[in-house]
């Protein structure tokens, strides 16, 4: 009996390191964006120091990016960006919590592409909504690649679009994201 | 014994699955704060007519163009001073994070003016951050209206005066941020000789942000050792920054004359006591000269 509960124990302490294995994670992954309306003004941003966390076993999913980390080519939208529209002082992080839900879809142990359907909340701006997304997961000798491309509407997360900029800005936001995660260990 | 084995290989399989289930960002994140700087004190590089504790970004250029108008206690004769202006027109240009340079031509007595204005300290939250910004501007101005009286012997560095500033900042909160610039100008001619070729000031601005798009402005100088014998007066001007995109609009009311440090210091005959106000506006056009490379 003495035993069998120290094996339990050892048993338990292996597994809980090798828990962490089922963690991948990255902290520069890439977000880009992008609202342009008219052809004249492009309005895109990118951030690379988003943070990225996957767990392949329950395939949950999390993101969480500063906004003071989007660089536009303009220093003048990336003022108005922070000032005027995401108010990056009151609100400096914009997170995601999901997960895939076709996880068991996905054989992380073998190389190749798979889709991942990723389901979750978005807070941005302090507003939350539920987001819908059609990704990619790239298995790549033991690296985990995830790349994903979805909109969300600036009017859902209480951002508005001033008339005077209304033929620039588009309400709808396109969004890049490309992470190359690895292996997270304690 | 084998009990307490037992007990601690329950709990260890209870806290093992509890920790699967925590947040999993929180496990990678640096718990450490990063630094962080605080931008966006001032809208313009300009609080009014001194310097702010703004920088313009690298790679931006700043057109500006500063009015100022006629005493609106003239009267509706004058249309309260609408009907007399003077200009300056500037072009201001950012090449560093911490370092800007500018040139501009006043109206009044077709007077040059350039500077550079360097950032030593920037205010930041954090760890190993200063709670304030701390900046020095250099300045020349070069008069180039013809002497009213050619029959004096005057030489051409008459025409120079220097301007030497220290702006000490500190973005309180989104509204509300506060400088003090110790000033010292340097006149080459003084218009009498009881008038001191070095004058001291001290400038104070600030800014009360009233919504995302429209701030309150203050600006003003005491002056230790003004003229003697002129009259003048410290300049002090309030107003409004409006921000409309590409532009912004500094309207406001001031005694100031002039709008370079020279001549704001030194010749503001204009009291507010007595209602000697002007109106006057300043637009401020940014210009991105050279665009940031991003890459997808």
């Amino acid at each position: 009996m003495k035993k069998i509960s120290l094996t339990i124990i050892v048993f338990v302490t292996v597994c809980s390191v090798l828990e962490a294995q089922d963690k991948f994670y990255t902290k520069t992954g890439k977000i880009f964006f992008e609202c342009t309306k008219s052809p004249l003004e492009k309005i895109e941003a990118t951030n690379k120091s988003s943070t990225c966390v996957l767990d392949i076993k329950t395939g949950l999913l999390q993101f969480a990016v500063l906004m003071r980390g989007f660089e536009f080519q303009r220093a003048l939208m990336q003022e108005h960006f922070n000032e005027n529209y995401v108010e990056s002082s009151k609100f400096p992080k914009s997170d995601f919590k999901g997960e895939i839900s076709n996880n068991n879809e996905i054989n992380y142990t073998k190389d190749g592409e798979y889709i991942a359907k990723v389901k979750g909340k978005l807070q941005l701006h302090g507003q939350t909504q539920d987001v819908d997304a059609i990704g990619k997961i790239i298995i790549k000798q033991g690296r985990v690649m995830a790349n994903a491309r979805f909109a969300i509407l600036l009017s859902d997360y209480n951002i508005r679009i001033p008339s005077l900029v209304s033929d620039k800005l588009s309400n709808s936001v396109n969004i890049i994201i490309d992470c190359n995660l690895e292996p997270f260990k304690d | 014994m084998k009990k307490i084995i037992l007990l601690v290989a329950a709990f260890y399989l209870v806290t093992s699955s509890m920790f699967a289930q925590d947040d999993l960002l929180k496990q990678i994140e640096d718990q450490g704060k990063k630094k962080e700087y605080a931008d966006y004190a001032f809208k313009s590089s300009r609080v009014i007519m001194s310097h702010s504790m703004e920088l313009l970004k690298p790679g931006t250029m700043d057109f500006r163009i500063l009015h100022r108008f006629g005493n609106v206690n003239d009267g509706a004769s004058e249309f309260f001073g609408l009907d007399h202006a003077t200009m300056r027109m500037g072009f201001d240009f950012g090449i560093t994070k911490n370092l800007m340079v500018g040139i501009g031509r006043s109206t009044n007595k077709k007077e040059f003016d350039g500077f550079l204005k360097y950032r030593f300290i920037r205010q930041a939250t954090g760890p190993h951050s200063v709670p304030f910004s701390l900046l020095a501007a250099v300045g020349s101005t070069l008069q180039t209206l013809k002497w009213s009286d050619p029959s004096k012997d005057y030489v051409f560095p008459d025409r120079l005066g220097y301007y030497y500033q220290i702006i000490i900042g500190r973005k309180f909160s989104d509204r509300i941020s506060l400088q003090l610039s110790p000033t010292l100008l340097h006149r080459n001619l003084a218009p009498t000789v009881n008038d001191p070729n070095d004058l001291y000031a001290i400038g104070t601005g600030g800014r009360l942000k009233l919504s995302k798009r429209i701030s309150l402005n203050l600006d003003y100088y005491y002056r230790f050792n003004p003229n003697t014998s002129d009259g003048t007066h410290n300049p002090f001007s309030v107003g409004f920054d409006f921000e409309t995109g590409g532009h912004v609009f500094q309207l406001h009311f001031t005694n100031a004359i002039g709008m370079n440090e020279r001549i704001f210091l030194t010749e503001t005959t204009n009291d507010w006591a007595k209602g000697d106000i002007q109106f006057g506006f300043n637009l401020s056009r940014i210009f991105q000269i050279k665009k940031k490379r991003l890459s997808e």
